[in-house]
């Protein structure tokens, strides 16, 4: 339990302090859904209904980012061979990296998404869902990150590749979380069932991807 | 340590990208002991030693740890100092120590902040403890990369050339960790170019396939 707190505070403190990671992510989803609206004018009933793809498209393309920090920074500078001879199974030590970088990043995401819905016009009653579904799907989307970043680890340039490999993967969360946002803003279906498979891709990806991660992270360290 | 443990190799053989870099390497190290890895450049010193430590795959033979408490084991009872030093610059020396603490020392009894301590002071980093890691000199920095090998024991060190960098007294404390290590029944398995005044029970050759 020890090793694992540990791990998983040092990451969190390491994404505070190693150049601003947190701050260039919010900062790139504030840019990115902000200049949308200069795109395609000042429509208000346009915006309102492609409000809640826009914050999602954008926050997958944010989390991104700094998706290849989650293992690049400990395999360059050799700390990747210390985690992988601890205490603990390097699955779970790609799981707890991938749940320090939803920490640092799905959750801040999710958390400023409402407030760049005003810039959208994004009817007030979907907020609720909108955050709700965004925490519910972005773990899938961190730990699925895990899984290109450890393909990509040792590359040069290794972000773009990344985001190959990595956005096909996210089409099902963007799917349902964009389904669960329109269900609650228009109907007529409930949101609770797009919502619930979000859920469940989260899961599904928290159990799996690590295991993917680890293998892939094996075979770099050849 | 708990109790004596060896470490026997029988038959090794690794090749690394087509090439057979040593194949039919078998030595045994007993508790207490230390073996020096020589060999010329590219010979597979760290492969072998990154081998033991469980980050390669050996294609050939047979590595076993005896006497340990759990078997396969092999890779938690060992400790790697390689050419990476595994710091990271963001935090202060303290902060990196109590990390290795924590993380590989598992909150096993012993384990802790006064470990921390103990190994600022075997390598004299005691008034370096608060300064970023990234501010150390190279030399600095292997000590602290060395030091975590006391803030979290394991029986089994693997040092691949730990003596790069460092000053006349800093490999003198090196030397005296290694000491007190085997006296304390611990293995250790050397990579280095440069002597180091350290009882060897015996030289590995690579590159030449036998043993001294």
């Amino acid at each position: 339990m020890r090793p694992a707190l540990a791990l998983l505070l040092r990451d969190i403190k390491l994404a505070w302090r190693e150049g601003g990671a947190i701050g260039t992510t919010l900062g790139f989803y504030l840019v990115v859904v902000a200049i949308t609206p200069l795109g395609l004018g000042p429509d208000l009933n346009l915006l309102s209904r492609i409000a809640a793809g826009v914050l999602w498209v954008a926050l997958l393309l944010a989390s991104l980012l700094s998706a290849d920090r989650i293992f690049h920074n400990d395999y360059e500078d050799g700390t990747l061979d210390m985690l992988a001879m601890g205490p603990l199974p390097l699955p779970l030590v790609a799981a707890l990296k991938s749940l320090a970088h939803w920490i640092t990043t799905g959750v801040p995401l999710a958390l400023l998404a409402p407030i760049l819905g005003l810039l959208l016009n994004l009817p007030i009653n979907a907020v609720p869902w909108l955050v709700l579904a965004m925490l519910a799907g972005t773990p899938s989307v961190s730990f699925v990150a895990a899984i290109g970043a450890s393909l990509t680890l040792g590359l040069r340039r290794s972000g773009v590749l990344l985001a190959l490999l990595v956005l096909p993967l996210y089409v099902p969360v963007l799917i349902f979380g964009v389904a669960t946002v329109s269900a609650a803003t228009t109907g007529p279906a409930s949101p609770w069932p797009p919502f619930l498979m979000l859920c469940a891709l989260s899961l599904a990806s928290l159990v799996l991807a690590p295991i993917a991660a680890a293998a892939a992270l094996r075979t770099a360290m050849r | 340590m708990a109790q004596p443990i060896s470490l026997i190799a029988h038959d090794l053989g690794c090749q690394r990208g087509g090439r057979t870099l040593f194949q039919g390497l078998s030595f045994a190290l007993g508790a207490g002991q230390a073996l020096l890895v020589s060999g010329p450049n590219g010979a597979g010193k760290t492969t072998l030693l990154r081998l033991i430590a469980g980050l390669l795959p050996w294609q050939a033979g047979r590595l076993s740890l005896e006497g340990a408490d759990e078997e396969g084991a092999l890779p938690e009872s060992c400790a790697y100092v390689g050419h990476l030093n595994g710091i990271k610059a963001a935090q202060s020396v303290r902060e990196n120590l109590a990390f290795a603490a924590d993380f590989l020392g598992g909150g096993r009894v012993g384990a802790g902040r006064e470990s921390v301590e103990s190994a600022l002071a075997a390598f004299g980093l005691g008034s370096l403890a608060h300064l970023p890691a990234g501010l150390l000199s190279a030399g600095q920095k292997r000590k602290l990369a060395l030091s975590r090998l006391v803030v979290a024991p394991r029986p089994i060190w693997l040092l691949d050339e730990p003596s790069v960098s460092l000053d006349a007294s800093a490999v003198k404390a090196l030397e005296a960790a290694i000491g007190k290590h085997l006296k304390e029944g611990g293995l250790a398995m050397v990579a280095s170019h440069t002597p180091l005044k350290v009882r060897f029970a015996g030289t590995l050759v690579l590159g030449e396939g036998r043993l001294g």
